[in-house]
């Protein structure tokens, strides 16, 4: 059996999964960048726990965290209908701004502070890191489902050329939303999971870094690539709690590390691996 | 008979220059019509107002008798508009069957959640094979666009809007770019079209290909309508030879 270290290690791992694959979703899928990722998390995280804290059962904490998600980010969304590129990367990095803003001076929020003593899922340590794997197995299920889907076809298009796609009659509005709003709820769902397993929300858990620390999974496994997104952000979040000089200069490695894949391998490392599997080919 | 397309009155400025001025006309279903002009006479500026990527200062365009004003360009192409673009915008990313298959997939795309039930594309994909021998690149379906010569990816551009099953099909200068034989080859496949149905517009240069299969043209110069008609009897008109041969006279040569 496993014990109790490497228990909490998979559990932060999975959640990290499914925080990776819902960025994925929306910048790998359908080519809309985001810098305030983070503020989904924290938005299903403070749903969770103030809904639980309030009486609700925590499964329905946990989903009415995501849906709450999903809405804010639909809403976020509809700023990728007037801006692109640049600007949405600066749009998305105020939004983060305004969610940690907004928590920080509400007292009904647990401000500065943060929320802590909500009720827990009734789970052991175990039966949750079970629940968080499951999750995290079923949003790559989904991800590998909705890139062969004809979704995923469309979003191919509206990511490379929005009037192109536009002239094959794909109405690029709704299918932004739609790609923010699904990934938006599941970092919300990522989020309720997260609450739920540190017990202990604060603002400084959903800032900025920990928005550029999504990015950098995403980017570092390969954009787009679910395969590559799992294995970036599976190792990249365990990293810091294995080796502290990591967690120390946490933002100064994934920045370089970030800087590294774009310099010598932009497809990330599922870009490399191919890479390295056509020279193998080739080669006699 | 209603016209199945009817531009009114329709102006569009781009800051202080009039691209369009005022230009009115129609066309019957089953008509293969000729829009032409030298440079600069406004013939994408018109194409653009009807496929919604420009909005008109003034007039409307009409399709099969309803107003398109402020339905966007994805709507336009919904209600029946397929265009292949004078300058060609392939997705690099997918192979050039996949670029066909997507638009032959019209009716799978109309909304992200119906595209997320849907997986299988064979159909669309055999629909697309066929597109592209029709067009003449049948061999090149595995290929990446990004590797193709301009003659390939101007077919291409024509085998994707006919994959939307269009009521009305949009040319703007699909022959650029192809050599002589190609030109006559696909100017050949566009009359087909036209024979079985297919209405048609065509934007074009090659005044050669465009007097041999349109059965009538409109003329325009500096933003207006200078003639409508017949090929030939609109060529004959002095105004018409004037635009076209007053100055640089081996335009019309071509």
């Amino acid at each position: 059996m496993l014990d109790a270290y490497h228990i909490s290690l998979l559990t932060v791992m999975g959640i990290s999964v499914t925080f990776a694959l819902s960025l994925n979703l929306i910048t790998g899928f359908c080519g809309q960048i985001s810098l305030g990722h983070a503020a989904f998390l924290g938005i299903g995280a403070y749903g969770a726990a103030l809904l639980s804290k309030a009486g609700l059962p925590v499964p329905l904490g946990l989903a009415a965290g995501a849906l709450l998600a999903g809405a804010i980010g639909a809403v976020v969304g509809l700023t990728s209908l007037r801006v692109r590129h640049d600007f949405l990367a600066i749009t998305t990095m105020g939004v983060g701004f305004l969610f940690l803003g907004i928590v920080r001076q509400q007292d009904a929020l647990g401000g500065e502070m943060g929320v802590s003593g909500f009720p827990g899922t009734g789970l052991d340590k175990e039966g949750f890191m079970v629940l968080v794997l499951a999750v995290a197995a079923a949003t790559a299920a989904f991800s590998l489902y909705l890139k062969k889907s004809w979704l995923g076809f469309a979003f191919d298009a509206v990511a490379e050329d929005e009037d192109t796609a536009r002239l094959l009659g794909v109405d690029v509005a709704r299918f932004k939303l739609a790609a923010f709003a699904m990934g938006c709820a599941i970092a919300g769902l990522a989020g309720g999971l997260y609450a739920h397993n540190v017990r202990f929300i604060d603002p400084d858990s959903f800032g900025f870094v920990e928005s550029i620390t999504v990015l950098s999974m995403v980017v570092i496994g390969g954009i787009g690539s679910v395969w590559g997104v799992i294995v970036a952000a599976a190792g990249l979040s365990v990293l810091p709690l294995w080796i502290q000089f990591i967690e120390d200069y946490k933002l100064l490695i994934y920045g370089g590390l970030l800087f590294a894949v774009m310099r010598f391998s932009p497809g990330g490392l599922a870009g490399a691996v191919a890479a390295v599997a056509r020279r193998g080919r080739t080669e006699p | 008979m209603t016209a199945l397309l009817e531009a009114r009155d329709v102006t569009v400025r781009f800051g202080g220059v009039t691209a369009i001025d005022g230009v009115s006309f129609a066309m019957e279903p089953g008509e293969l019509l000729g829009l032409i002009g030298p440079n600069g006479a406004g013939k994408t500026t018109m194409m653009r107002a009807i496929t919604g990527v420009v909005t008109p200062d003034q007039g409307t365009v009409v399709l099969a008798g309803r107003d398109l004003k402020g339905l966007g360009t994805a709507a336009r192409i919904r209600r029946g508009l397929g265009l292949s673009q004078q300058l060609v915008r392939p997705f690099r990313d997918m192979t050039v069957l996949d670029n066909v298959a997507l638009a032959a997939g019209h009716a799978k795309t109309a909304g992200p959640w119906g595209a997320l039930a849907r997986v299988d594309r064979s159909a669309e994909r055999d629909r697309a094979r066929d597109l592209l021998d029709r067009v003449g690149i049948a061999d090149v379906a595995d290929a990446w666009p990004g590797n193709l010569p301009l003659g390939f990816l101007k077919r291409l551009e024509v085998a994707r809007a006919l994959a939307l099953d269009p009521q009305l099909l949009l040319l703007d200068e699909p022959l650029a770019g192809l050599n002589q034989i190609e030109a006559g080859q696909l100017a050949d496949t566009i009359v087909d079209l036209n024979r079985q149905g297919l209405s048609i517009v065509l934007i074009e240069h090659n005044l050669g290909e465009v007097l041999r299969i349109c059965t009538r043209i409109v003329v325009l110069d500096n933003g207006r309508r200078i003639g409508m008609g017949e090929p030939r009897a609109v060529m004959a008109d002095p105004v018409v030879r004037a635009a076209y041969l007053g100055e640089g006279g081996g335009h019309a040569a071509a």
